[in-house]
């Protein structure tokens, strides 16, 4: 499973970094929502992975019984998921705004600023 | 259980609700925001009372032990973060209500400015490490928004640069965080200070410090890293300049500092050797850059890159005295660039541009302007007896201790390159005749800006020069009245070099 | 869009999936649910109002300015944090009266269920104001 999951997250990385090289600036805010679900995939993987068992005392007990999902990483997750779509949804609004003003999608075509 | 260790979240927070609340009314948002600033710097500065005389603070949230739930941590160093945050958030609130126009006022200017301010202070003030990547988004958002709003080209240009790269920090940062907690599994970081020198996979944890060190480099604008700065500074309005300039990046020196005493310290030969590299390269670099430039505030963004270096140096040094030197120098540079950020404003503000060749004559026309310009730029190249001269003393004196020959000549160096570039300034902006007729004659502090989105700024020139005025007293009392603020500099970096005190405040005796 | 389907079904929709929110802001209080998710569904009730007619007949619908709304989000989180600094406790501290209902017994209320509301009214605000700036052209 973790093996697996280490590839997906590559692949994540991977593809978020090439869209982020191409010259669209949609592709670009792509590119940003692929690596920050990479990230939060990472975050899961690195927890450790337990299927199945939930975090939860069972009815009677007093305490968890060995092999539980680290509640975490979920809670870490979950934060970062609300972050992300506040930021993403901010940079859409940049994009359309960028693209109103300018009139091109075309990174190249945004090097005034620079320097 | 300290309530002083909240304020500095609170009153931003509620500052920015009420201001939301009175979202049709930009004059209530104006003093509101005032107030909010001032309540938020005379909270601070009882913060750093009470850190001074009572030790470190811990406040737990919710009432949930240490490394379960979230501490709040004032050391001398937050404390003193703090404090400048609420000076500047005060200085860019009052500057803010003369120079920003009505249509930026009512999208919610000042209701941003706080969230910002929260972000910040909430950065400086926690102990958890993913509450720290929260406080950075919570930083960050509101910095974007503050950035675009207005939408004009430059700005949406300068914004997506920011974003992107900030955003790739972010996501940098926040797998940082997720594999230091597969590793260590913990995230308060008094309890990681104390749980990671004993991870046996040591290459391991020198590669997440490199990890931090790159998502930290991004925000605080080290060299190879700093793109985003001299491509967006210039671009907002003039208070939004001074406040980025002012706080933003210095909440990334202040993580690394953080995390590069705190957690990091295995393998000092290593990182803070690589650290002391990228602060001598920052320093050229930055500097170099600002030599380059033609446009008042393009030369200040770069030399925001290169003192950049200058606080990193004292952290690569890592001794007390080198700390102790980035420590001041952080509370010197704070209090500088946004002086000189505000100043540039000013000239702006009489003659409508940025651009030295269209500049001049300022001295002539302004010649308590010229002063006040002059303050803050000698003190930036470290003239005596200003406070840059005192912080330059101190990191210099920090590395010939040392024996780091290198980065002393390169701090030298590159000082005197800061003065050239500074004389470069006096002399077009201030020094050479007024250019060009087709500049207002400057009638006497009513010069009317020709830049179309500033038409209508309240014409409160009180406003437009308590803040400067303040901040360049300031500055001269730092440099005359060096040595109670080396002696709290001094405090700050012997907490920050012996972590056990942080450690034992958070944690107790907890095992 | 002027579909008939649509706008009849969005009348009936939209009362039902603000109710929904309603439910799920309550449920969260023990079991999955909350102010995120109740918010988001709110705001999804409107963002359909908002494709179905458009945004002017939104914003009245909705009766409160958005900004207005985040703010006393805002304030209520805040508030409910500071109930707990007036009792000598830390920040945030959950505070609880028993509040007696006839028919149904005791029922706790709690700090937590003001910033859950705060939390509800601040994502719904943010969410209408990022779609109506973007549907606003």
């Amino acid at each position: 499973m973790n093996t697996w999951m280490a590839f997906v997250i590559g692949g994540l990385y991977a593809a978020g970094l090439y869209m982020m090289m191409r010259r669209s600036i949609v592709k670009l805010i792509i590119g940003l929502a692929l690596l920050s679900h990479a990230a939060n995939l990472l975050i899961f993987t690195v927890g450790g992975l337990t299927r199945g068992r939930p975090p939860l005392i069972a009815a009677g007990e007093t305490s968890l019984a060995a092999p539980f999902a680290d509640p975490i990483p979920q809670a870490l997750v979950l934060t970062a998921i609300v972050i992300s779509f506040g930021v993403l949804a901010f940079a859409l609004v940049l994009v359309h705004r960028t693209h109103q003003t300018v009139g091109t999608d075309d990174l190249d075509n945004l090097k005034a600023t620079d320097t | 259980m300290n309530v002083l260790l909240v304020l500095p979240i609170l009153i931003p927070l509620v500052t920015a609700a009420v201001s939301l609340l009175a979202w049709r009314r930009p004059r209530w948002q104006r003093w509101l925001g005032i107030g909010g600033a001032a309540a938020l710097l005379a909270a601070s500065l009882a913060l750093l009372e009470s850190v001074r005389n009572g030790g470190i603070q811990t406040a737990q949230m919710g009432d949930w032990p240490a490394p379960f739930g979230i501490t709040l941590v004032a050391d001398l160093f937050s404390a003193i973060m703090v404090v400048m945050a609420g000076l500047v958030g005060f200085a860019v609130v009052v500057y803010s209500t003369a120079t920003v126009d009505h249509r930026r006022e009512s999208f919610g200017y000042y209701p941003l400015l706080h969230i910002l301010l929260m972000g910040v202070c909430g950065a400086f003030l926690t102990g958890d490490i993913f509450n720290l990547y929260v406080w950075f988004e919570v930083m960050l958002i509101a910095s974007f928004v503050l950035l675009a709003l207005g939408g004009e080209r430059e700005q949406l240009e300068g914004a997506f640069k920011y974003v992107t790269l900030n955003l790739m920090s972010s996501a940098l940062f926040l797998a940082a965080v997720g594999i230091l907690y597969g590793v260590a599994g913990t995230l308060n970081m008094a309890d990681l200070a104390r749980k990671l020198p004993q991870v046996e996979q040591s290459g391991l944890v020198t590669t997440l410090a490199m990890l931090f060190l790159v998502a930290f480099g991004i925000k605080a604008a080290a060299f190879p890293l700093f793109f985003w700065l001299p491509a967006s500074y210039h671009t907002p309005p003039v208070a939004v300049s001074a406040l980025f300039a002012g706080l933003l990046t210095k909440v990334g020196v202040y993580a690394l500092i953080r995390v590069f005493t705190l957690l990091f310290t295995q393998e000092v030969s290593y990182t803070h050797t690589l650290i002391l590299a990228v602060a001598g390269l920052t320093m050229v670099t930055g500097v170099l850059g600002a030599m380059a430039q033609n446009e008042f505030r393009r030369i200040l963004s770069f030399h925001i890159v290169s003192q950049i270096g200058y606080m990193l140096m004292g952290l690569g040094l890592f001794t007390v005295a080198g700390l102790a030197g980035s420590i001041f120098y952080i509370m010197h540079h704070i209090i500088v660039k946004t002086n000189l950020f505000l100043i540039s404003g000013v000239a702006n503000h009489f003659r409508g541009t940025y651009q030295l060749k269209e500049l001049g004559g300022l001295y002539r026309a302004y010649p308590g302007l010229a002063v006040l310009f002059l303050i803050p730029a000698l003190s930036l190249a470290g003239v005596p007896p200003l406070s840059g001269f005192f912080a330059k003393l101190g990191l210099l004196q920090a590395g010939l201790a040392t024996g780091q020959y290198a980065i002393v000549a390169t701090a030298l160096g590159v000082s005197l390159l800061t003065l050239i570039s500074m004389t470069k300034i006096w002399a077009e902006a201030f020094w050479k005749p007024a250019a060009a007729p087709s500049v207002d004659p400057p009638a006497a502090g009513t010069g009317t800006p020709q830049d179309p989105s500033q038409h209508d700024p309240p014409k409160g020139s009180l406003a437009l020069f308590a803040p400067v005025v303040v901040l360049a007293v300031l500055t001269l009392t730092m440099g005359l009245v060096a040595e109670p603020f080396v002696g709290l500099a001094i405090q700050a970096a012997h907490q920050l070099m012996n972590p056990a005190g942080y450690i034992e405040a958070v944690l107790g005796g907890r095992p | 869009m002027s579909s008939l389907i649509l706008r009849t079904a969005t009348r009936l929709l939209k009362p039902l999936m603000l109710f929904f929110s309603v439910f799920v802001l309550l449920r969260g209080h023990n079991e999955p649910g909350g102010g995120f998710a109740g918010g988001l569904m709110a705001a999804a009730a409107f963002a359909l109002y908002t494709i179905t007619f458009d945004v002017p007949s939104a914003r009245s619908a909705l009766r409160i300015d958005p900004h207005n709304l985040v703010g006393a989000g805002l304030l209520l989180a805040a508030i409910s944090g500071g109930i707990s600094l007036l009792q000598g406790r830390p920040f945030l501290t959950g505070q609880w009266i028993a509040l007696p209902v006839p028919g149904v017994g005791e029922v706790a209320l709690g700090t937590v269920l003001l910033f859950d509301t705060g939390v509800y009214m601040v994502v719904l605000g943010v969410t209408l104001l990022i779609i109506w700036s973007l549907a606003e052209e």
